[in-house]
């Protein structure tokens, strides 16, 4: 098992990604709407209408699932394992982490987008929805933090 | 085609940089691991100078590229509960498809929850609609915020990159 790569280096690498999306697309990276896009296949009511005419976010999700198992694979980092802190049970980490997913759904729809596709690719064009967005995401992290304090230590 | 292999760039970094590790990115709440602020900050820098040199030079065209819209309090509120959410879960909507596709079984029930959460509030936006499209703001960037040039905003957020790098590297 390969050691992780420096975090500067990982991150510059990352920037140049979205850099050659903006290039070769006109548009940066994103997360959250694949799910909104997976879902408009069952129903394109109300919400999900926004969804029903483009798989763009869905093909990319593809390959990240794609990118991350190969270079998981290539650094001999792939086992099937849970994540957890030394506190918590594997069905509990399980649980936490389905509900994690849940509030961040919640609040990607509000948000219009998560991590990938309004913090990081707003957060390069400038936006200051983004910025907001992050500001606002880290500090409810780090207020909650030590209420959820027994998840992770 | 192209979205796919952009796909396989991005999550090839994202695990290259160890971000499919749940407890790693929740070291960040902890002042443990700064990798996610690390990564996110050099990744925000890289593109956001690599975009503005390149429009300089004539390559990218910087008004055809999409600029994420603003909405302030949805996009408040939503930030919010998205962080609450990325502390439960040790993973964002990206991270955690690389954390289930290099065998993680948190990262599956993450992905799970989000299908559960988008799926939700979508049925649910009756209730919300309102809020989600109140005070909009249309593509609005920082360097119309402060009014000063874009070259200025960019300077200025790589200084406070450069400082936030400085003070983690002198706590670990």
């Amino acid at each position: 098992m390969k050691s992780y790569a420096d975090p500067y280096i990982a991150g510059a690498g990352l920037g140049l990604v979205l850099l050659a999306s903006f290039v070769l697309t006109g548009r940066g990276l994103g997360a959250s709407g694949a799910f909104g896009e997976a879902i408009a296949f069952f129903t394109r009511d109300g919400f999900f209408a926004r969804y029903a005419s483009d798989h763009w976010l869905l093909f990319e999700l593809a390959g990240v699932l794609t990118g991350g198992f190969l270079s998981a694979l290539f650094a001999k980092r792939l086992t099937l394992r849970v994540e957890r802190g030394p506190a918590v049970s594997t069905r509990s980490r399980l649980a936490i982490a389905f509900a994690g997913g849940t509030i961040m759904g919640i609040g990607a729809v509000l948000a219009r987008g998560c991590t990938s596709g309004l913090a990081l690719t707003g957060g390069a064009l400038l936006a200051v929805g983004s910025w907001v967005f992050l500001l606002a995401a880290f500090a409810a992290a780090y207020l909650a933090a030590p209420l959820a304090r027994r998840i992770w230590r | 085609m192209t979205a796919f292999a952009i796909g396989i760039a991005f999550g090839f970094a994202l695990e290259r940089a160890g971000l499919g590790d749940a407890r790693k990115l929740a070291g960040q709440f902890y002042c443990t691991d700064f990798t996610v602020l690390k990564v996110l900050f050099t990744a925000i820098v890289t593109a956001m100078l690599g975009a503005f040199w390149l429009a300089r030079f004539g390559v990218l065209d910087l008004a055809s590229v999409y600029v994420p819209e603003t909405f302030l309090a949805p996009q408040l509120a939503g930030g919010a509960i998205f962080g609450v959410g990325f502390l439960l879960a040790g993973l964002c909507p990206g991270t955690s498809c690389v954390a289930a596709a290099s065998g993680r079984g948190d990262g599956a029930m993450v992905l799970l929850g989000m299908f559960a959460g988008v799926l939700l509030t979508g049925l649910g936006f009756r209730a919300i609609a309102t809020f989600y499209e109140s005070t909009a703001r249309g593509a609005w960037t920082l360097p119309e915020l402060l009014d000063v040039p874009r070259g200025t905003a960019i300077a200025m957020i790589v200084a406070i990159a450069l400082g936030t790098f400085a003070l983690v590297e002198r706590r670990a």
